[in-house]
């Protein structure tokens, strides 16, 4: 076992003691739990639950013992961690589109349905037989039907997923990536992922996930993401691992059409307190839009206010720290109360956004186009465009063009791995610079391939999916971004790593596709053997009859009367009647 | 030192209590399980298929409510209802109409959802003969002391029932399953229930010990739905299960209900259909089997008044073990 004791003084690897600020070594694990609320313009709100557990521990680590003594971390999840030598990974589950135009940018994107993508240790010798493993074991931890995960659906992206976390691993044979674009998400993959979290769903702020109401929404996205990261005042590797839910609550289904929040609407449960596993539990609410308080009224009032720059904004929030008695007042529980006051106008656009759609008629050709939209005024940016397509659509890439205000966009950088039919996708990555104020178009033709009939879903006139594109860039930012790493940084404003103050990274999901493939008509081989039995049964039949029927005379009995009278005239010998 | 815990636990009662200690043992050395598992699949797919889902939906319920734990349970939905499109109350699965009783509930674990409840994969469960990269979730590992509850439901006819809209199994396909299983000792008793048209044709051929099964009906006869719910659009519930439901919100882990009331569940007044059952080759009289041996998971666990001395690590691993194998059935 291997726990060791907390009150081990810290040394520093420097051999001096600071006596100004010592501090005891903390704790081996901590837990933090946080909740964003956003109102949105159209009167929606977006509420963004972040759970982190930071382990400073190594799973990866060779010639020592394992680890086998869990106490925040899942141990579900640190023993997959250590068997498949997992050193990234990122699993997310999403019911319902994120659109960008109404909504602005999610902290945490994710795209329809299940997506998966894990960076190995580079020790790791059989990478694909490990994510074989690793996808059905996590269909087993999570309720999914990941195992539909294989090679026909993997892609290694070379330039799009970069590690979020520490690690020198840039060689792409390490990443995998894969969609299931058809997975639905429910309550039966709420549970196990409640269940990973330390203080289950019976304090803290996951009291609030109640099923019934946070599948009533637009938009629902539960992940998981697990990285390496190096804390910066303990100077070691630790583990983290994120637990991200969000919802966006519609207003006319949730709301019943008033513009009045408050989490007892939103999730029909107060707060009552902190998980006490957690070191530190907060709510955050938006209130940039609010300075004077003329747009929504928000009670109770705190007098704690955070700002922090995300997603290339300075935004400001109200703070309530649940690890404090008086957030909960009088009644013992918190519920927080939104009530619009007037007329919000309308949102800033966002700076990038994507849209894609299939064109063309028939079941024998189509066309993909992947509009990309730039509306920053004066600056142009690249973005990383990365499709993965299903090999049954086969692709035309010499039918490939990429305009950009009516004129060819050449791109700089092109990564294409043609489908193998039945065993491979397409891969097509391209790194395309955007003009300012404009509209980008990629298009590119594709033929419908016929499946054999074995292949087929058993609902194949619903159509075959293709999972949404990815667009990664790091969009220009209006506000200048920390590129420190404090513990003090709220969660959602430190997922992803800065590396240059002048802009943040963006990950942009478009729609999946739905594309129906010329389907057979199941019933034809039952209508076909009816129909060829009956038309030989008929025509073999009537032949037969022909040939092999003889007709004879047949004489009708004759009446009784006639009958006593010719047995009477046989005995006395004399002719019989006719 | 089980029969001695068994003789203090006599003697130090009065005689009054005797006998109701009498018959106390005599179950606990009846029965001669373990271990319960039970085996649920529903196999339409479709929105108006929500009542095969809502069937195997309270059977799980029932199931887990009196004992069984998820991770004794394999649950295979072939599609979605709670969170589908069409569903005005997602994340909810109702047996009544008005939504008086929300099946679905909060806590549920799906081992095989979607497109993944085929003919191969329940064959596969059944006889235990999976890939090795299957997660625990979704493996049936019983053993030969266990007792496990199959419950079908979806449409079927005279000696098949479909899968999927897409393949079906046969009861000679069943019929084989279970021989195998009991070959590889798979099962102590098993209880095989069917909720379809026809479904008294899917347990004609079985012939391996230590079956009973339970059908909706008659072959030639047709299950029949229950009843429409209008703001939902579709029927709720198939009838047998409703009032096999019905019947189980009765029973608790410690009723005595036995099989022969099982039996008289739904009869043709309620049912319009005639449910069938056979007990055949079952060895133990229906009358003296509870329902929860099937549908519980009653641990037997014996009191015992003695202190007992936890000394070294050595002598206490050996107790504990032996402790906890002889006297709480695990």
């Amino acid at each position: 076992m291997q726990w060791q004791s907390t009150d081990v003084e810290v040394n520093r690897s420097d051999g001096t003691k600071n006596s100004e600020t010592f501090t005891p070594a903390p704790a081996k694990d901590q837990f933090q739990e946080e909740l964003v609320i956003r109102p949105l313009h159209s009167g929606d709100i977006y509420a963004s639950f972040q759970f982190r557990t930071l382990w400073d521990t190594d799973f990866l680590q060779e010639g020592q013992k394992k680890v086998s003594h869990y106490r925040l971390f899942p141990k579900s999840l640190g023993q997959v961690l250590s068997k498949f030598s997992v050193q990234e990974l990122h699993i997310s589950f999403t019911q319902g589109f994120w659109r960008t135009m109404q909504w602005g940018q999610p902290f945490i994107p994710s795209p329809p349905g299940a997506e998966l993508w894990v960076w190995f240790h580079h020790t790791v010798s059989d990478v694909d037989g490990n994510w074989k493993e690793l996808t059905n074991v996590l269909s087993g931890i999570f309720c999914a039907s990941l195992n539909f995960i294989d090679m026909t659906n993997t892609v290694q992206p070379s330039a799009s997923f970069k590690p979020l976390g520490l690690g020198n691993a840039t060689d792409h044979r390490f990443l995998r990536y894969a969609t299931l674009p058809r997975e639905i998400v429910c309550t039966e993959n709420l549970t196990p992922w409640k269940k990973l979290l330390p203080c289950g769903s019976k304090a803290g702020l996951a009291v609030l996930m109640k099923s019934e109401k946070l599948f009533h929404s637009s938009f629902h996205s539960q992940a998981v993401h697990i990285r390496p990261i190096c804390q910066a005042s303990f100077f070691s590797k630790s583990w983290e691992l994120r637990q991200t839910l969000n919802v966006v609550f519609d207003h006319y289904t949730s709301g019943q059409g008033k513009k009045e929040w408050s989490l007892f609407k939103m999730f029909s449960r107060t707060l009552t307190e902190a998980c006490p596993l957690a070191s530190s539990s907060k709510v955050y609410v938006d209130i940039t839009d609010n300075p004077e308080g003329e747009l929504f009224e928000l009670s109770p009032a705190t007098p704690l206010l955070s700002q922090a720059v995300v997603l290339g904004d300075r935004r400001t929030y109200s703070v309530y720290d649940l690890t404090r008695a008086e957030t909960f007042g009088q009644l013992r529980s918190f519920n927080l109360l939104l009530r619009w006051k007037g007329d919000s106008g309308d949102m800033l656009r966002p700076l990038l956004h994507a849209e894609r759609y299939v064109a063309g008629f028939g079941l024998q050709t189509g066309e993909i186009h992947t509009v990309i939209y730039n509306n920053h005024p004066y600056r142009a940016f690249p973005v990383l465009l990365m499709d993965s397509v299903p090999w049954y659509l086969q692709l035309y890439i010499h039918t490939l063009t990429v305009t950009s205000k009516s004129r060819d966009n050449k791109p700089s950088y092109i990564h294409y791995q043609p489908a193998k039919d039945r065993h491979r996708p397409h891969l097509l990555e391209m790194l395309i610079q955007l003009p300012p104020h404009s509209m980008t178009e990629v298009t590119v033709q594709f033929e419908r391939a016929l499946l054999k009939w074995t292949e087929y879903t058993p609902d194949p006139n619903h159509g075959f999916y293709v999972g949404s594109s990815v667009i990664s860039a790091l969009v220009p930012s209006m506000v200048a971004m920390s590129t420190n790493f404090t513990q003090d940084q709220p969660l959602f404003s430190s997922f992803v790593p800065v590396k240059e103050e002048s802009s943040y990274f963006v990950r942009v999901y478009t729609e999946p596709l739905l594309v129906n493939l010329p389907t057979p008509d199941f019933s034809m081989p039952y209508n076909v053997i009816c129909l060829t039995c009956t038309v030989v049964a008929v025509g073999y039949g009537s032949f037969y009859n022909l040939l092999t029927r003889t007709f004879q005379v047949d004489e009708p009995s004759p009446p009784l009367a006639k009958r006593l009278a010719n047995f009477i005239r046989r005995i006395r010998g004399v002719p019989l009647l006719a | 030192m089980r029969i001695f815990a068994f003789i203090h636990l006599l003697v130090s009662i009065p005689h009054g209590y005797s006998n109701y200690v009498e018959t106390k043992a005599g179950q606990f050395f009846s029965s001669g399980h373990t271990n319960n598992w039970a085996v649920l699949v529903c196999t339409s797919r479709f929105w108006f298929n929500y009542r095969h889902v809502a069937n195997t939906l309270s059977v799980y319920r029932s199931v887990k409510r009196l004992g069984i734990p998820d991770s004794h349970i394999v649950l295979m939905l072939a599609d979605d209802m709670a969170c589908n499109y069409r569903n005005p109350k997602p994340a909810t699965v109702f047996s009544h109409k008005n939504m008086e009783l929300n099946v679905y509930g909060d806590d549920v674990e799906v081992d095989y959802r979607g497109y993944e409840v085929t003919v191969e994969n329940f064959l596969r469960v059944l006889t235990g003969r999976l890939p090795p990269s299957t997660p625990r979730s979704k493996r049936l590992l019983s053993d030969d002391r266990s007792n496990i509850l199959i419950y079908l439901t979806g449409h079927g006819g005279n000696g098949f029932l479909k899968f999927q809209d897409s393949e079906e199994i046969s009861n000679m396909e069943l019929a084989d399953a279970f021989e195998q299983m009991w070959q590889k000792r798979r099962y102590n008793e098993l209880l095989f229930i069917i909720d379809t048209c026809q479904g008294a044709s899917m347990y004609e051929r079985f012939y391996s010990p230590n079956l009973m099964a339970l059908a909706s009906s008659q072959v030639g006869e047709d299950s029949l739905s229950h009843q429409p719910d209008l703001a939902i659009g579709v029927h709720l519930m198939d009838k047998y299960t409703f009032y096999l439901l019905e019947f189980l919100e009765e029973v608790h882990p410690a009723s005595q209900a036995n099989m022969n009331d099982l039996f008289k569940v739904c009869p043709q007044s309620q049912c319009v259909s005639t449910p069938g059952h056979r007990t055949d080759l079952f060895q133990r009289d229906p009358g003296s089997v509870l329902i929860t041996d099937f549908f519980g998971s009653v641990r037997k666990v014996e009191i015992t008044k003695d202190t007992i001395n936890l000394t070294s690590p050595v002598d206490r691993k050996k107790y504990i073990t032996g402790f906890l194998c002889c006297q709480t059935n695990l």
